[in-house]
C-alpha cells in the first residue's frame, strides 16, 4: 500500500543509501503504523509466522523495548539473545552466532552492538534482512527515522529547517544518521561539541557546519537534537567533568532562548538531566522526548513490514 | 647443477648502468659472465628470455613470515614460496613473532631451517631491544654473527629517545641496518583507520597522520645528532615523505620504503569496513599517495617493501575494530609495481634500484646486480602478460588481500636462487 515503485535494499545498515523517497515512504508508513497503537487491539496481523530474532551485543532498554512491541503488533514471532546470555561470552565469534542463528531460518535479525561495521558485517553474511538498531559510533538509523518523524510531526516538514545537534558528536551514531537523514530531507544541519568530542571531515562527509561553542549552533534553530554524554567516557578526559560540560554546553533555559521561539528539543534519551539539558528544559513544553519513544514504535513497524514483509521489493 | 644459460633477454643492472640486449651465463650458483650474443654453452640448459625483463633477483625487505609461534598464518616454507612466486629471491623476516627474533639461537635455528626450502632466501630483522618492549638493548654481535642483518622492533616504536639513539650509535658498529616503525603509539592509540573523512563517516577512531609525522622527525632527528644510518619503514603520509625529503637533503644517509599498497589504495577502499584495507600505518588520502608517487620519482623513497602481513580468517573475519592490521603482499607487489612503472613512467632500471639494488646495499646482502663473480639470484619478468590475481592460486596460506581479483599485467615468470630455478610461472614458455 505504499510507494509500490520503490525498490528497498534487504538490510537497513544507515540511512546513507536511502533517498528522500525512500525516508519519506519509511516516514508516511510509520504515520499509518501510529494508528494501529492507538487501537484497543493494538495488534495487526501482518507479520504472523514471521520470526524476528533480536540480538543485542550491547545494553539497550528503550531500542530495544520499542523493537519488541513493534514486531509483536505486527504479530511476528520474536526471540532475543544478548550477549551475557549467549555464547558471545564464551568466545564464540560474531560471525559463529550469526550462522548459529541464521540455521533458524529467521526472517529478519535485529543487531545492537558496540563495535562500528557489525551490522554491516552480518547484512554482508546473512541471507535474512538485517535491521541496525546501533553499531558503534557509526550509525543508529532507526533513530534517527523516528526523530524525523518527530519532527515532521510537530512541524509539518524537514525542508529548510534549521537544527541543532549538540554534544558527543564523535562517539554518536545518532548523529551520524540524523546528519545523514536531515540533510537527505533538505534540513540545514549544525553540530557543536567540544572539539575533543568532534572529528575532522565531518563538514566534507556530511555537509553540516561545525561550531565549537552551542550558541552559534543554537541561534535561530527549528530543532534541537542534544546528545547524551557517556560520563563512563569521562576518563578518557575528553571534557573535564560533567559540571564543566552543563557550563559550557548544557541546554539551559538561557541558551534554549537563542533558538527559534517554537523550537522543540530532542533527545535520543536516557537524559543526564542537569548535565547535557537542565531539567527545566526537559520538562518545559518545548520538549518532545516522549513523543520520540511513541514515534519509535511506529517507524519501526513500518520498517519490518517494508523489509521482513516484501521479499520481492528487496532486490537490491 | 646450477648452471644455465639465460639468453636473448633484456638484461636491466642498474649497479652496473646496464639496460639492453645481453645472454647471461651462469655456473655453479654464481653469475659467470653478461655479455650480448655470448657463445651457447652445448652443455648447460638454456632459458630463453626473449621479450623479457632480466633482473637482479628482487629483495623485499618488510615480510612477516609468522614463524615461529603462528605457523597456521604464515610459515618460512609458504612464506619462501611466495616470494618465490612473486619474483624475490631474497626477504626480510621481520622479528615480531612469539617468541620475538631476538636471540642468536632463535635466528640461527631459523636461517639453517630455512635452507631446506626451495624458496627465496631468508634474512633476518632481528629485534632491536629486549622482548621489542625498547628499553633495553639486545646483543648486536650475537644477532649479527647468527645471520641477522638488521634490527627493528617493528610494530612497535621505541618511544624512549635516549634508548634509540644508543641503538643508532651501536647497531651500525655490528653492521646491522636499524629500521623503524615509526608512529607515535600513544597517538595513534585505539585507533583503526586514517583519521579524515571515511573514519568520520564509518564511526571508526582514527589514526591522524601526525603520529607518522612525529615519529618520524624525531627519528630523524636522532640520526642527524648521532650520524648513523637509520632506515624507514612504511612510510605513508604527505608531512613525513616531506621531512625525509628535507633531512636527505641535508646529507643524512638515512632511507625510506613505502609498500605498494600505500602507492594504490586510499583510506576512502575501506568502503563499507573491508579488513583487507585495514593495515598499520592506515592507508590515507588521495593527496598521500600522491606525494608517495612523487617521492619514487625524486629519490627520496628509495625502497619498495610489502609489508606482507599475513593473517587468518580467524583475525580478519571479526568485528572492524578488532580486525587485525595488515594486508598480503609478497605475489602482488611486482605486479603492481609494474602497473605503477607504466602509469607514472618509472624505467626497468628504476624498478630494479627500488625493489633489488638499494635493498641490497643498505642490507649489505650479496645481490642486487648481476655482476659477475655473484650469487645467481635472478627475476625474468614478462612485461606484457597479463593475468587475474587470486590468491587461492598462491602459496602463502593467507589471503587477507584488497587485490583479489584485479588484473594484472606484468609479473614475473622465472625466479632463479643461486643458480637454481625455484619458480617457474605454470603457463609460461620460457624453458
Amino acid at each position: 500500500m505504499y510507494s509500490e515503485n520503490l525498490v528497498w535494499p534487504k538490510d537497513l545498515i544507515d540511512l546513507r543509501g536511502l533517498s528522500a523517497f525512500h525516508l519519506t515512504a519509511i516516514l508516511d508508513a510509520a504515520e499509518n503504523f501510529r494508528e494501529v497503537s492507538e487501537r484497543e487491539i493494538k495488534k495487526v496481523p501482518t507479520l504472523r509466522g514471521k520470526l524476528v530474532v533480536f540480538f543485542f551485543h550491547e545494553n539497550s532498554t528503550r531500542t530495544r523495548l520499542s523493537f519488541e512491541v513493534a514486531a509483536k503488533r505486527l504479530s511476528a514471532d520474536t526471540l532475543s539473545l544478548s550477549s551475557s546470555g549467549s555464547s558471545m561470552a564464551k568466545g564464540e565469534t560474531l560471525l559463529d552466532t550469526a550462522k548459529n542463528i541464521e540455521a533458524m531460518s529467521p526472517d529478519a535479525l535485529v543487531i545492537r552492538h558496540s563495535a562500528s561495521g557489525a551490522a554491516q558485517f552480518l547484512g554482508d553474511r546473512l541471507s535474512c534482512p538485517v535491521l541496525n538498531a546501533g553499531d558503534g559510533a557509526h550509525a543508529h538509523p532507526t533513530q534517527a527515522l523516528l526523530d524525523l518523524l518527530t519532527i515532521r510531526r510537530h512541524k509539518g516538514r524537514i525542508q529548510g529547517l534549521k537544527v541543532a545537534i549538540i554534544g558527543d558528536i564523535a562517539h554518536s551514531r545518532v548523529a551520524r544518521s540524523n546528519m545523514i537523514g536531515l540533510s537527505a530531507l533538505g534540513a540545514q544541519v549544525r553540530v557543536a561539541g567540544p572539539p575533543s568530542m568532534m572529528v575532522g571531515g565531518l563538514d566534507d562527509e556530511y555537509g553540516v557546519k561545525v561550531f565549537s561553542r552551542p550558541e552559534p549552533a543554537l541561534e535561530g534553530a527549528d530543532v534541537i537534537i542534544m546528545l547524551r554524554i557517556q560520563l563512563e567516557r569521562q576518563s578518557g578526559q575528553l571534557f573535564p567533568g560533567a559540571r564543566e560540560y552543563a557550563r559550557v554546553y548544557g541546554l539551559n533555559p538561557r541558551r534554549l532562548s537563542l533558538a527559534h521561539p517554537e523550537a522543540i528539543v530532542l533527545h535520543p534519551g536516557p537524559v543526564n538531566q542537569g548535565v547535557e539539558m537542565s531539567p527545566q528544559v526537559y520538562q518545559c513544553p518545548q520538549s518532545v522526548i516522549l513523543d520520540q519513544v511513541s514515534n519509535g514504535v511506529a517507524v519501526r513497524m513500518a520498517l519490518l513490514y517494508l523489509l521482513v514483509d516484501n521479499p520481492e521489493r528487496h532486490k537490491a | 647443477m646450477n648452471s644455465c644459460f639465460i639468453k636473448n633477454g633484456r638484461v636491466i643492472d642498474p649497479a652496473r648502468g646496464l639496460d639492453g640486449p645481453a645472454d647471461i651465463l651462469v655456473e655453479g650458483g654464481r653469475i659467470s659472465a653478461v655479455e650480448p650474443q655470448l657463445p651457447a654453452p652445448d652443455n648447460l640448459p638454456a632459458v630463453d628470455a626473449s621479450g623479457l625483463w632480466v633482473m637482479p633477483g628482487l629483495i623485499d625487505m618488510h615480510v612477516h613470515l609468522r614463524e615461529p609461534g603462528q605457523e597456521y598464518k604464515e610459515d618460512l616454507r609458504s612464506g619462501l614460496l611466495a616470494a618465490v612466486a612473486g619474483g624475490f629471491t631474497a626477504v626480510l623476516a621481520m622479528p615480531n613473532t612469539a617468541p620475538p627474533l631476538d636471540t642468536a639461537p632463535v635466528i640461527s635455528g631459523l636461517m639453517s631451517k630455512a635452507r631446506e626450502i626451495p624458496g627465496a632466501r631468508l634474512q633476518v630483522a632481528a629485534a632491536m631491544t629486549r622482548s621489542r618492549k625498547g628499553q633495553e638493548l639486545n646483543e648486536y654481535q650475537d644477532l649479527r654473527s647468527a645471520g641477522a642483518s638488521a634490527v627493528t622492533d617493528d610494530g612497535s616504536w621505541v618511544t624512549d629517545s635516549k634508548v634509540m639513539r644508543r641503538i643508532l650509535d651501536y647497531a651500525q658498529v655490528c653492521g646491522l641496518l636499524p629500521l623503524s616503525h615509526s608512529q607515535d603509539p600513544l597517538l595513534a592509540q585505539g585507533g583503526a583507520i586514517f583519521e579524515g573523512r571515511v573514519s568520520a563517516r564509518l564511526g571508526l577512531p582514527g589514526i591522524p597522520a601526525q603520529a607518522e609525522e612525529i615519529a618520524v622527525y624525531r627519528d630523524l632527528a636522532l640520526a642527524e645528532l648521532t650520524g648513523k644510518p637509520l632506515h624507514i619503514c612504511h612510510l605513508s603520509t604527505r608531512q613525513a615523505t616531506g621531512l625525509v625529503r628535507s633531512f636527505l637533503a641535508r646529507g643524512l644517509s638515512v632511507s625510506a620504503e613505502t609498500a605498494p599498497h600505500y602507492l594504490f589504495l586510499t583510506h576512502e577502499d575501506v568502503g563499507d569496513y573491508n579488513p583487507n584495507a585495514k593495515m598499520n600505518p592506515p592507508l590515507g588520502t588521495a593527496e598521500d599517495r600522491a606525494s608517495l608517487r612523487e617521492a619514487l620519482s625524486d629519490g627520496t623513497i628509495t625502497v619498495i617493501a610489502s609489508d606482507h602481513a599475513p593473517h587468518s580468517v580467524l583475525e580478519k573475519e571479526v568485528e572492524f575494530i578488532d580486525s587485525a592490521f595488515g594486508i598480503t603482499g609478497l605475489e602482488t607487489s611486482l605486479p603492481l609495481m609494474l602497473e605503477l612503472a607504466r602509469e607514472i613512467g618509472l624505467s626497468p632500471s628504476n624498478l630494479a634500484e627500488l625493489m633489488s639494488r638499494n635493498p641490497a646495499r643498505l642490507l649489505g646482502l650479496p645481490g642486487g646486480t648481476l655482476a659477475p663473480g655473484g650469487p645467481a639470484d635472478v627475476t625474468i619478468i614478462d612485461p606484457e602478460l597479463e593475468f587475474t590475481y587470486n590468491s587461492l592460486d598462491g602459496f602463502s596460506k593467507s589471503r587477507n588481500t584488497p587485490f583479489e581479483g584485479r588484473k594484472f599485467k606484468g609479473r614475473a615468470v622465472l625466479t632463479m636462487v643461486g643458480g637454481e630455478i625455484r619458480y617457474r610461472w605454470p603457463n609460461s614458455s620460457i624453458l
